[in-house]
């Protein structure tokens, strides 16, 4: 055994001894979550939530819910465009999301009916974004709305397909209800988070 | 060329980053040299070029945390050496325990030296650019450093013997006798 072997293995006696459980790991990492949110370094929280319709990502800016993803999205692309788009200084850190998982809990219970968390918009701009408010405001649990009408309701009757993209890029699926805007024949159209998905928040929200 | 999210960055470099500061430091002060390096990790994280070697980046953290968090125990009269509530990790026998201690012990330089190109994996020029001097003056110390451990401890060898139990440590006394330091490693008594 030559020197530099006999000083790797005692390196890796030494990196086997020296304790980095997963558990102290995760303590510290807690730690550290709630250490940058007090000094306002948290730009972006995240936690996830296990709900009927699959695991749901919740990310959170200091100002407010900015994005729910479906694991159809990819979590983890997601969380990389957010580190992208709003900020790299990311962490997992549910403690800012606890009002939004509770809140979520009892809609998927079928104990609620609106959301009263603060929104942040600022993944949605434009058209889109007129689009989604109005349907946050004039498209009520339980009622759906076709996309014409959506169009209409945003102020450009025309813009049909316009409405399709705005549903389709929705960064807050669920709690601004693009899953309640159908087509006008009836039948229920696409959705973000699959056609099960959607049928799965219509069926919920007719029978609460 | 967009960066990674510091959740990532977590993710990939901190058990390293704690074991550089368990080998450093004693466990409580490691914990808050961590919790110190990486705060401020991220508080710079924006500014650092998406280029850049993060790992390093964080082991130079590490090392400025690591003697803040030494002087303030000292001006607290508590030695940062002292540490006698040494968490035993999952698998670790009495003598990894001693090995830990042995580094502690170690000169300044010579612990840096071993634990940022052993324990992090940075070349020689990485460690120079973090603790000052040239990267020969590393390389000497970080074996100056192996070769104190290995006089103090017995041999790895010896060490998995024990570690793995009465079979392999039978089979090991049929080469040489259990805990009696090989011929090859020449232990100082």
């Amino acid at each position: 055994m030559t020197t530099s072997d006999e000083a790797s293995d005692l390196a890796r006696t030494l990196q086997r001894s020296l304790p980095t459980g997963d558990e102290h790991l995760a303590a510290l990492r807690a730690r550290l979550a709630a250490a940058a949110d007090a000094e306002g370094v948290l730009d972006v929280a995240y936690r996830t939530v296990d709900t009927p319709v699959g695991s749901l990502l919740l990310a959170a800016t200091e100002r407010g819910l900015v994005r729910i993803a479906y694991a159809s999205e990819n979590h983890d692309a997601v969380l990389q465009m957010l580190a992208n788009r709003i900020s790299p200084r990311l962490l997992h850190a549910p403690a800012r999301l606890d009002t939004v998982a509770t809140e979520l809990e009892e809609y998927f219970a079928g104990d609620r009916r609106a959301f009263d968390f603060p929104l942040d918009w600022q993944l949605s701009s434009g058209f889109r974004n007129t689009v989604l408010h109005h349907l946050a405001v004039d498209v009520g649990y339980g009622q759906t709305a076709s996309y014409s009408t959506v169009a209409r309701l945003a102020g450009s009757p025309k813009a049909v397909r316009a409405v399709g993209t705005a549903c389709a890029t929705n960064p807050l699926p669920v709690v601004v209800p693009c899953h309640r805007v159908v087509r006008s024949d009836g039948s229920i159209g696409g959705y973000l988070g699959g056609i099960d998905a959607k049928r799965a928040l219509l069926t919920l929200e007719a029978a609460a | 060329m967009h960066k990674r999210s510091f959740e990532t960055v977590v993710t990939d470099h901190g058990a390293t980053v704690l074991r550089v500061c368990l080998a450093v430091l004693g466990p409580t002060e490691a914990d808050d040299a961590w919790s110190e390096t990486f705060l401020s990790a991220m508080k710079a994280y924006p500014e650092l070029p998406a280029d850049a070697n993060v790992e390093a980046w964080l082991v130079t953290i590490a090392h400025r945390k690591a003697i803040d968090v030494v002087r303030t125990a000292a001006r607290r009269a508590l030695p940062a050496s002292e540490v006698p509530d040494t968490a035993p990790a999952p698998g670790a026998d009495f003598r990894d325990l001693d090995l830990v201690a042995a580094m502690r012990q170690l000169p300044p330089k010579q612990r840096q030296a071993v634990a940022y190109h052993y324990l992090a994996g940075l070349p020689y020029t990485e460690v120079a650019g973090i603790v000052g001097g040239t990267a020969d003056a590393v390389r000497r110390a970080a074996a100056d450093g192996i070769a104190t451990l290995r006089r103090t401890y017995p041999t790895v060898a010896d060490q998995d013997a024990f570690a793995d139990g009465a079979a392999r440590s039978r089979a090991s006394r049929k080469r040489r006798p259990s805990g009696a330091p090989s011929s090859t490693t020449g232990v100082s008594r």
